[in-house]
Parts: structure tokens; sequence; C-alpha cells
């Protein structure tokens, strides 16, 4: 759509500006503060530098944590895009099924996060629970509180079964987006459905799909109540990802220099990650 | 063909269900059942976890408050962020990509960067333990989300309707009001969507900034397990109703669900 130019646009976004600059500026200022700055708990502060920085970015723990936090990242990006993809591809288009499977799918995403993390919890105890004594019976030794490899399979399976449906529903909107005629066409053509689904549905999706990959980025990696629920970052130190590490040292240790450096790095990498995501989704739009 | 394109989504949505069946199961056994062994239906049915829950004032009340500030959040968020959304797709102006990335990169703060300062900044104007407080603090996230859902429904919308109300003597007003946000109810009825889904499910900053007036029934959950023993029929029950408000919500805008989370852009 071509826009008109016109300053006064200011005033109706004024609202929103005060809303939310009260709430992201003061709080990034206090963390931007701490950050610098050496306390010794009687409310006195003393000009530190980039002491903590420093400190954080030569802590084995927080690389740990970081590495952690990639590869849980990027492992349920491989699994829940392909795999959203693929169950979109194949749910019916029209007929009341639509709404049922629609409303089932979504039923995950509107659970508190704490509750998804207790649900799993029960769901996955090796004795008493349905899927820890299912693996069990079946001759796997599974107890995702006691072995590392059980505790991520179990916390990467609770986030393919939270989200996934977040890249269904949006794989599904830039589907059915499609017109017919498409299709027919390529129908004519003798097209294969992988050169359809290559060709066609790829393309067209393209754009949903980004915000998918954006979304679900972002939020698995500001992820935090689940986990904790679940396995609170054990057994030992193996589960825990980078917000739970900056919780701990935040709130549970009152290190405020350390965890503000901590909190500043971490938004940072976000950030810049999903800078690049927007300005590629916003090339594609403007051609 | 045929069987495989349904074996595929039924498959994945009994995958969805089992966990919550889970759930639902147990929060009809009682704690010694549960604890006692494994069985897949209850096997003495009891509905007391519930009674518990809706005879104790701890219980019941973390659902209002928890109602209360998702809805407080909802109508801050919706309401501040048509205007904009209106200026985002209708006008240019001086820096309008940059707020507009700005907004969203809110989206993508973590809320455990946030929640210590959160606590700080609400407690100086007096705000801890209110519904106020947990309501502002969300807008944080859900504000930018409005805004970039509705930009996208308002630029479907052509600017015919807009000039051709200007010349029948509108004013702004009255045609937002009148013409306009009528013409994209089905945008406004999934923004409110996403922003009760965020608030909802959102416990960090929640739990960080109430202790007892406000307290979201999340937290009343998370409370429980650890001081009154390992109550695990009381926990499943109060987890299963949790689920409820959400799916009376999808259910109401399960038509144009596929095309909100699309923001609108399909």
């Amino acid at each position: 759509m071509n826009k008109t130019v016109n300053q006064k646009a200011w005033f109706l976004v004024l609202p929103v500006v005060i809303l939310v600059a009260f709430n992201a500026l003061i709080p990034l200022m206090t963390v931007v503060n701490y950050s610098v700055q050496e306390t010794f708990g009687d409310n006195t502060f003393f000009w530190s530098g980039v002491r903590w920085f420093e400190q954080i970015l030569q802590s084995d723990r927080f690389w740990a944590s970081l590495g952690r936090q990639l590869f849980f990242t990027f492992t349920i990006l491989l699994i829940e895009v392909p795999l959203g993809v693929a169950i979109a591809l194949t749910m019916p288009k029209k007929g009341p099924w639509v709404s049922v499977c629609l409303v089932l799918m979504a039923l995950p995403l509107l659970i508190p996060y704490n509750v998804v993390g207790a649900m799993w919890n029960i769901f996955a105890l090796p004795d008493i629970g349905l899927l820890g004594k299912l693996l069990n019976s079946i001759g796997f030794d599974y107890n995702y509180t006691r072995q590392t490899g059980d505790a991520w399979f179990t916390l990467i399976l609770m986030d393919v079964w939270h989200w996934t449906s977040l890249v269904v529903l949006l794989a599904y909107a830039g589907l059915v987006s499609i017109p017919d005629a498409y299709f027919q066409a390529a129908k004519i053509d003798g097209a294969s459905s992988w050169k359809i689904f290559r060709f066609i549905q790829l393309p067209k999706m393209k754009r949903v799909l980004t915000i998918a990959i954006l979304l679900r980025f972002m939020d698995s990696f500001n992820i935090y109540t689940e986990p904790v629920v679940l396995t609170g970052g054990g057994p030992g130190n193996s589960t825990t990802l980078l917000s739970i590490d900056l919780v701990k040292i935040a709130l549970g240790q009152f290190d405020l220099g350390p965890a503000a450096a901590m909190s500043l790095v971490y938004f940072l990498i976000i950030l810049l990650t999903s800078w690049i995501f927007y300005t590629l989704m916003m090339r594609n739009e403007e051609q | 063909m045929r069987i495989s394109k349904w074996l595929v989504p039924t498959l994945y949505i009994l995958f969805l269900m089992l966990p919550i069946y889970w759930l639902v199961s147990m929060s009809f056994k009682t704690t010694n059942e549960i604890l006692g062994g494994f069985s897949l239906f209850p096997q003495n049915f009891t509905t007391e976890n519930y009674a518990k829950i809706f005879t104790d004032p701890t219980w019941y009340w973390g659902y209002f408050n928890s109602l209360a500030y998702v809805s407080l959040n909802t109508l801050i968020s919706v309401a501040a962020a048509l205007p904009a959304a209106y200026a985002f797709s209708r006008y240019r102006f001086l820096g309008d990509k940059h707020l507009f990335f700005w907004l969203l990169t809110n989206r993508m703060a973590p809320a455990a960067v946030f929640a210590l300062p959160f606590l700080q900044l609400y407690s100086s104007i007096g705000l801890f333990d209110t519904y106020l407080a947990v309501a502002l603090a969300h807008t944080l996230f859900n504000v930018p989300l409005a805004v970039w859902i509705l930009e996208g429904f308002m630029s479907g919308v052509p600017k015919e309707l807009d000039e051709t109300a200007y010349v029948d003597g509108h004013s702004f007003p009255s045609f937002f009001l009148k013409i306009f946000l009528p013409t994209i109810a089905a945008g406004i009825g999934v923004a409110i969507f996403f922003c009760f889904m965020f608030s909802w499910v959102e416990l960090l900053l929640a739990k960080t900034l109430t202790s007892v007036e406000a307290k979201p029934i999340a937290a009343v959950m998370t409370r429980t397990s650890s001081t009154s023993g390992y109550e695990l029929g009381l926990l499943a029950a109060a987890g299963s109703l949790t689920i409820i408000p959400g799916a009376i919500v999808i259910w109401f805008v399960r038509n144009y669900i596929a095309k909100g989370f699309a923001l609108g852009r399909v």
C-alpha cells in the first residue's frame, strides 16, 4: 500500500511508545547501571567499568550455559519446523474437521508454562507416569531425573509437544492461501507432488515460515519456566539453559553485577539474530 | 495415499492429547492411588481434589487473580495498539521503521532479564502485588505483538474506505470508532486472543511481581507442591482447570486462528 507522509501519526503511536518505554527503558537502564557497578549490599555503588563483562565472558559457566542453550534451540528448530510443515501438508483443507484439528492442535499453546512443565513432570515419571512407565516396560532404562540423556530427551520432546502446533498453524495458514488454480495447472503439467511442494507450496509458505522460525527462535532462547519445573536444570547442571542460569545468579545469589552483564550479553545475542531474520523478512516483503 | 493423509494429523493429535489425558486422569485419583502404583484409569474415582480447590480461597482466588490481570492486560494492550497499528499501516513518519523494530525487540526480551528490575520499578511506584503491576508488565511483550497483528489486518483494508468516510464528513475519531473498528473486528478478535494467551501462560513476571493479593493460580500451584508435601492429585486438578479458559478462548476464534497465527498477512 502506498502510504502518505504524515508526521502527526506520531500522536497515534504515542500511547504505545510511553507504555513500552516505561516497561522497557527504565528496567534496561537499571540493568545497564548494575552491569558497570559494584555493590556491597548497603545501597552504595562503585564504578567497576567492564569488569563484570570480562568476568562473564571469561567464565566457563556462561559458555557452558550458552552452549546448552544453542544446542536446545537448534535441535527444536530442526525438529519442529520440518515436522510442522509435514503435518500442515496432510491436514484437511475443507470441511468440519478443519476446526476440530485447529482447536485441538492449538490447545497446548494455551496452557500456562509451569502447568506444561508439571504435566510433563508427572507424565514422564519412570514409575507412575505414562511415558516413563511405557519406555521402561519396553526395555529402556529411562529416568529423566537421574540420567542426562533422558533429561534432554524429555525436555526436547516436551518442547516439540508444546510448540510444533505453532509451526503447523502458521504453515497451514500459508497453504490455504494458495489458489486452487495453481494446483490444477500443476496437475495439467503432470508435476509430481515433490515438485508441487518445492515450486508452489514452499515459496508460498516462505513468509509464514520466517515468522515461525523467528518466533520459535526468540521463545526457545527465552525459555525458562518449563525446564525449571520439569528438571530444575538438572541432573547436575546438565539442562541449565541460559535464562535458568541467569535467574540463579540474579535472584538466587543476588550477584547483581554479573547477572546484569550476563543479561545484556544474552539480550544482545537475541537482538542481533532477530534483526538478521527481520531484515531478511522485510526484504522479502518489499520484493 | 488417502489413509496416510488422515494418519499423520490423527497421530499428532493423539500425541498432543496423551499428556493432557494423563493430567486429567490423575486429577481424579487420590494421592494414595497415584503414589501407590501405575494405573491407566482412576481406580477409585474421586472429585475430592476439585472440591478442595473450589472451597479453599487461596486456590480459587488464584484463578480470579489470574483472570483479572490477564483481562486488564488484554484491554490495555489492544486499546493502546489500535491507534498505533493504524498509524503504521496508513502513514509514513519520521523513524517509523526503527520504531516498529524497537517495539518488536521487546517481544524478544527474555523475561528473566527483566524480572529483577521490574520488581524494583513496581515496588518503587507502590504497585507491587497489584493486578495493575502484572497487567502493565505484560504489556512489554503483548503491546508489540498486538501492534504487529493489527497492522497486518489493517493493511488488508483498502485505503479508499478511509477516504470515502472523510468525504462523507466523518471526523477521524468518528470514522475510526464507527467504521474502521467494525471492519477489522476479526483482527481485533485475533489480537485479543493472542494477548490473552501470552499473558495467561506467562509466569515468571507474574510470580515476581505478586506476593499475596494478586498471586496468580500458576504460582499458587508451585507453592503447594513445596510446602504441603507433594500432593500430585491436587496439583493435577489445578493444572487441568488452567486449561479450560484457554480452550474456551480458542473455540471463539477457531475460524480466524490460522489467519491470526500468520499475523493477518497471508
